[in-house]
C-alpha cells in the first residue's frame, strides 16, 4: 500500500551526550546494530535503513523501487495482501516501508509479548514478498495517482522543477515515483530486480530502542535480514555535482499565492564547515520565528505566513535552500528581501544572534530523543550520514566551536545572492524570469 | 495505562463510574484556587518537558461577523506584555534549545512549549505573564492580520481540497458555529481590529478558563510548586459563561454538492454525517463511532471498505474519520476515490450497497477482535510520546471532560462489543443528517487522448520546513 507522504531530510541529525547509552551489537550472523535499551514501555521499534534508496534504480525503470517498497506489505510467504495484514494487525504490530532519495526504510513497533511472532512475518516480507498481479495492479494505480496528484501541486511542481535544474544525470534530478510512462511499464520481473538492487546485507544499517537486550536483538537481526541476499546487485549510487545556477525561474500557475522555492550549493556533512553552516542557518531562515527572514518577511512586513531556509544534505549532493508563499503581488517584494537576506549574513552576525543560535542548537538536541520510535530512527540515520557511534558526546562541542569569523567565511563562500536559482509558480508580479519558461 | 480490572469492566458494563476510581501511571491532577485545572503526565526517560495551556474558547465561540477572531487573537499572543516585548517569548524559548507554537480550533485555543526540564520555570513563568498582561502595539495588529489573511490564502485559498471542505462543512453545520471556518471567511478576517482582539481576550483569558497540561520530565510535586508559583496570583475574571452555542435542528434532508477545479487531478468524494461526541460520562456511543471509523475504514486490505472497495477495484483510497473530542455533535465522514475506469455515480452507488448491507448485517466479530488488539497494542506505543498524550488529556478538558472521563476512554473503547457499533452506525449513518460531495477535475475532451502529466520531482531535502507542526482540522500561528 501506498502513502502520500514528502519525505523532508535535513541534515539536523544530532545526538544527546550523557542521557544516551548507545550499544553497538554484532549479531551471531556477524550483522550490526546500534541499540539503546530501555524497558520502561514494553516495546521495542527497530529501524532497517538500506543505503541507496530510490537513487539505485535502472535509469529505464525510473520507479521501480518505489513500487516495490509499496508492495513489500501486501502478501509474503503463504500469506495475500488481506492474510498478511490480519496476521500483523492479530499481533498489534505496525510496519512501515519507505523510500527516499538516499535510503529505503523499514520500521518495526512490536510488542515484547509477541515480538518474536512480529520479526518473523518481517523477515517473510523482505524476503519471500509475493508481488501478486493484483496487488502490484492495485498500487500502480495507488502510485499512478500520486503523479497526477503532484503534477497540479504548486508546491511539488516547484521541487521537480528545481530539482531538474539542479542535478543532471543523476537520479536526484527526477521523482523516486517515476513518470505516468515509466511506472506503467513496470513489470513483477523489474519489481524482483528492484528488490535485488537495493534490499541487501552489505547496505543495511540498524537502529533499535526499547524493551530488547543485546541478544536478543542479535537473534532478531540474523531472523529479519539473514534471509537476504548479502550484496545488492547495483553498486551504491555516485555523488552528484550541482548544476545549479542563478537566476529566477517562473511557472505560470493560478492561485492568489506564489509558491517561492529556492536554492544555491550547499555543502557535505563532512566539510569542516559544516558545523559553520549549520549556524548560519539556523540565522538566516531555520530558526522558526527567530530567524532575519522571518523577522523581514513574516513578522516585519506581514508578506507570509512562513519561510524557512535548511541545509539539504543528502548523501549524494547537497543544497541550501528555502521556501515561502506569498501573494502574487509582492512576491518581488519578497524574492528582494530574501537576496538582500542571503548577501548580509556575509557582512557577519551579532554576539547575540551567535549565542542564541549555539543555545538552540545545543538545548534542543536532547529533546529529540523522547522515545523509543525517535532514537530508532535517530540511530540508523546517523550510521546512514556515516557518523561515529561516539558522534553523541563531540557534537553539542562542535557547535559551541563555532566563531562568529566561522560564520561570516561560510556565508561569504555559499551565501552568495547571484548564485540562487528561484523557481516561482504562481502569478508573481514585480519579478520577471531570466530564462524561458520551462514546460509544465 | 493498566489493563482494565475487573470490577472496572463491571462497574462499566452495568453503566456506573467507578466512584473511587485510580489513576493511571503517572497522571496526577490538582486544581488551583483561581480555578486553573493542572494535569501532569509523567514521563522521566529523557530531560524534556512539555507545557501546555488550554483555553476553553475557539471559533465556535466567535460573535457572528468576527469569524477568526479567536485564531487572529492566537497569534496576536506572541506580541507580547508589559515586560515582554513583541515575539520575545518565542525568541527566548528558543535560544533556550526550546520550541513553541500555538493553535485554534474550533472548541479551543492552545498555547505549549517544548523546552529541556531545567528550563520550565521559564516557559511558565513567560505563559502566565500572558494569560494576565497581553499588549498589543499599534504597529503590530495590522501587519499580523496580514499575516493571517496569508495563512488562509496558503492553507485554503490555494488548495481546492480545503476550500471545498470549507463549503461542505457550512453545509453540514447550517446553524451550529462550526459550520464556520476557524481561520475565518475572509472578508471578515479583513475587518478584524486591535479592539475586536483585546474585547475577546478581556472576555476569554482566565485561569478558570483554562487548563494547564504538564508532560515529561517533571514530577507532581514540582508542578504544582511551580503552578501555584506562577499561576496562582492571576484572579479569575469572574464566573466562567457556560458554553452555549445555536445547536443544529434535526436535519430532514441529505445534502449534495459539487465542484469542479482545474487543479483537481481526479474526482474525490466524501461524505460527512452529523454525529454525537463525547460527553462527560457518556462516552459509549463516541467510543462505538471511534471502533467504526476503524472498521470501516481503517485499512485498505482489512477494512469493510477496503476490502469491499479498494481491494476489488473500484476504489484507489478509501478512508473513515471521526473524532469524538468535541463540546457539540461533530461528524463522521467516509471518503474515497474512484479507481481509474470507475465514474463517481458508479463508485458512490458501490458505497451505498456496502454501507446498506453493513447497516444490515453489522460488524464481523473477527474484525472487530482484530481492531480490539490494535486499540490494546496502542495503550502501550501511545506511553513512548508524553507530547502526544498532554494532546489527549488538553483536548478531552478543553471540549468539557473530566479527567477520569479521558482516564476512563481506552477501557470503554476495549468494552465496544458488536451491538454498540451496529447500533451507532445505524443512528449515524442510516440518518439523514449528512452532505455528500464531490470534487472534480473539469471534465477532460478525450480522456483517451490526454497526455499523462509531466513527473514532479522531490529535491533531496525536501521543502523548507515548515514553520510549525500541525493537528489536523486545526489552524496554528
Amino acid at each position: 500500500m501506498i502513502r502520500a507522504v514528502i519525505a523532508v531530510f535535513f541534515a539536523a541529525l544530532a545526538v544527546p551526550a550523557q542521557a544516551i547509552d548507545i550499544q553497538e551489537v554484532t549479531s551471531p550472523g556477524g550483522i550490526k546494530a546500534w541499540l539503546v535499551q530501555d524497558d520502561t514501555i514494553p516495546f521495542v521499534a527497530v529501524e532497517f535503513d538500506f543505503r541507496g534508496g530510490a537513487s539505485l534504480d535502472q535509469p529505464e525503470k525510473r520507479g521501480a523501487i518505489n513500487l516495490m517498497t509499496a508492495t513489500l506489505e501486501e502478501g509474503a510467504g503463504s500469506r495475500d495482501s488481506v492474510a498478511f495484514a490480519q496476521a500483523v494487525e492479530a499481533l498489534g504490530a505496525r510496519f512501515s516501508f519507505d523510500v527516499g532519495d538516499d535510503t529505503l526504510s523499514v520500521g518495526v513497533r512490536a510488542l515484547s509479548e509477541n515480538r518474536d511472532e512480529a520479526a518473523a512475518l518481517l523477515a517473510e516480507a523482505l524476503t519471500q514478498p509475493r508481488f501478486d498481479d493484483a496487488a502490484v495492479e492495485r498500487v500502480r494505480a495507488q502510485v499512478q495517482s500520486i503523479i497526477r496528484s503532484e503534477a497540479t501541486d504548486p508546491q511539488s511542481i516547484a521541487a521537480r522543477e528545481m530539482a531538474r535544474q539542479a542535478w543532471g544525470d543523476h537520479p536526484y534530478a527526477t521523482s523516486i515515483n517515476g513518470t505516468a510512462e515509466s511506472v506503467s511499464a513496470l513489470t513483477r520481473q523489474d519489481l524482483v530486480a528492484a528488490k535485488n538492487r537495493v534490499l541487501a546485507r552489505d547496505r543495511v544499517v540498524v537502529g533499535a530502542a526499547g524493551d530488547i537486550t543485546p541478544e536478543e536483538l542479535g537473534l532478531l537481526l540474523d531472523q529479519v535480514l539473514g534471509g537476504l541476499p548479502e550484496r545488492g546487485t547495483a553498486p551504491l549510487p555516485e555523488p552528484a555535482d550541482l548544476q545549479l545556477t542563478g537566476g529566477v525561474t517562473v511557472i505560470d500557475w493560478d492561485s492568489p499565492q506564489t509558491v517561492v522555492s529556492f536554492a544555491g550549493p550547499g555543502l557535505a556533512i563532512d566539510d569542516p564547515d559544516y558545523f559553520a553552516a549549520y549556524v548560519a542557518n539556523h540565522i538566516l531562515g531555520g530558526g522558526g520565528f527567530s530567524s532575519r527572514l522571518m523577522e523581514e518577511i513574516r513578522e516585519k512586513r506581514g508578506l507570509t505566513y512562513g519561510v524557512g531556509t535548511g541545509l539539504a544534505t543528502g548523501v549524494y549532493g547537497q543544497t541550501w535552500q528555502g521556501g515561502m508563499s506569498g501573494s502574487n503581488a509582492t512576491t518581488g517584494q519578497a524574492v528582494e528581501l530574501i537576496r538582500a537576506e542571503w548577501d548580509r549574513l556575509a557582512q557577519g552576525v551579532t554576539d547575540r544572534e551567535l549565542n542564541d543560535a549555539k543555545t538552540y542548537l545545543t538545548g534542543e538536541y536532547p529533546l529529540r530523543f523522547d522515545g523509543n520510535g525517535k532514537i530508532a530512527g535517530i540511530l540508523a540515520g546517523m550510521q546512514v550520514i556515516g557518523f561515529p557511534i561516539d558522534y553523541v558526546n563531540t557534537r553539542n562541542a562542535k557547535v559551541e566551536a563555532v566563531t562568529a569569523d566561522d560564520v561570516k567565511r561560510v556565508a561569504a563562500k555559499l551565501l552568495r545572492s547571484d548564485g540562487l536559482r528561484f523557481v516561482l509558480v504562481g502569478r508573481p508580479e514585480g519579478v520577471t524570469a531570466t530564462d524561458s519558461q520551462p514546460t509544465n | 495505562m493498566p489493563r482494565p480490572t475487573l470490577p472496572a469492566l463491571l462497574a462499566l458494563t452495568l453503566g456506573a463510574a467507578p466512584a473511587l476510581a485510580q489513576m493511571p501511571d503517572g497522571i496526577t491532577s490538582f486544581t488551583l484556587p483561581n480555578g486553573l485545572e493542572t494535569v501532569v503526565i509523567e514521563d522521566h526517560r529523557a530531560p524534556v518537558v512539555v507545557q501546555m495551556v488550554w483555553y476553553r474558547n475557539g471559533s465556535a465561540d466567535e460573535p457572528p461577523g468576527k469569524s477568526g477572531i479567536a485564531h487572529y487573537l492566537e497569534h496576536l499572543m506572541f506580541k507580547g506584555t508589559d515586560t515582554l516585548e513583541p515575539g520575545e517569548l518565542s525568541k527566548t524559548v528558543t535560544a533556550n534549545g526550546g520550541m513553541d507554537n500555538a493553535f485554534t480550533s474550533s472548541d479551543y485555543t492552545a498555547y505549549f512549549q517544548r523546552i529541556a526540564s531545567d528550563r520550565l520555570p521559564l516557559v511558565m513563568e513567560m505563559e502566565a505573564d500572558r494569560m494576565a498582561n497581553l499588549r498589543i502595539g499599534e504597529d503590530d495588529w495590522q501587519a499580523e492580520r496580514q499575516v493571517v489573511l496569508e495563512e488562509r490564502a496558503q492553507r485554503v485559498d490555494s488548495d481546492p481540497g480545503a476550500l471545498f471542505s470549507e463549503e461542505r462543512n457550512a453545509t453540514l453545520f447550517y446553524n451550529h458555529p462550526y459550520g464556520r471556518p476557524v481561520i475565518g471567511w475572509r472578508a471578515e478576517m479583513e475587518g478584524l481590529t486591535r479592539d475586536d482582539a483585546l474585547a475577546w481576550y478581556d472576555d476569554h483569558y482566565s485561569p478558570n478558563e483554562a487548563i494547564l497540561i504538564l508532560a515529561g520530565d517533571v514530577t507532581p510535586e514540582r508542578a504544582r510548586e511551580l503552578a501555584e508559583r506562577y499561576y496562582g496570583p492571576i484572579p479569575a475574571k469572574g464566573e466562567a459563561a457556560p458554553r452555549v452555542r445555536p445547536q443544529e435542528p434535526t436535519q430532514r434532508a441529505p445534502r449534495r454538492m459539487q465542484m469542479t477545479d482545474p487543479r483537481v487531478p481526479q474526482p474525490v468524494m466524501t461524505r460527512s454525517y452529523v454525529a454525537p461526541e463525547r460527553d462527560p460520562g457518556d462516552q459509549t456511543d463516541a467510543a462505538a463511532l471511534t471502533v467504526l471509523a476503524e472498521l470501516l475504514g481503517g485499512s485498505m486490505q482489512t477494512s469493510v471498505l477496503g476490502r469491499e472497495l479498494a481491494m476489488k477495484g473500484k476504489a484507489l483510497w478509501v478512508n473513515a474519520g471521526y473524532d469524538g473530542l468535541s463540546v457539540d455533535p461533530t461528524s463522521f465522514a467516509v471518503s474515497l476515490v474512484p479507481a481509474d475506469g470507475i465514474a463517481p455515480d458508479e463508485a458512490e452507488a458501490e458505497l451505498d450497497k456496502v454501507l446498506a448491507a453493513f447497516l444490515e448485517t453489522g460488524p464481523d466479530q473477527a474484525d472487530l477482535d482484530r481492531v480490539k488488539t490494535r486499540i490494546e497494542a496502542a495503550r502501550v506505543y501511545t506511553l513512548d510520546s508524553a507530547h502526544g498524550r498532554a494532546y489527549d488529556y488538553g483536548q478531552g478538558l478543553a471540549t468539557g471532560l473530566s479527567v477520569q472521563d479521558v482516564n476512563d476512554w481506552p477501557d470503554i473503547l476495549a468494552a465496544v462489543t458488536v451491538e454498540d457499533v451496529a447500533r451507532a452506525a445505524r443512528q449515524v449513518l442510516g440518518g439523514k443528517a449528512s452532505v455528500t460531495g464531490w470534487l472534480l477535475p473539469p471534465p477532460a475532451e478525450d480522456p483517451a487522448e490526454t497526455p499523462p502529466p509531466a513527473m514532479p520531482a522531490a529535491a533531496p531535502g525536501g521543502a523548507a520546513p515548515a514553520p510549525t507542526d500541525t493537528p489536523a482540522a486545526e489552524v496554528q500561528g
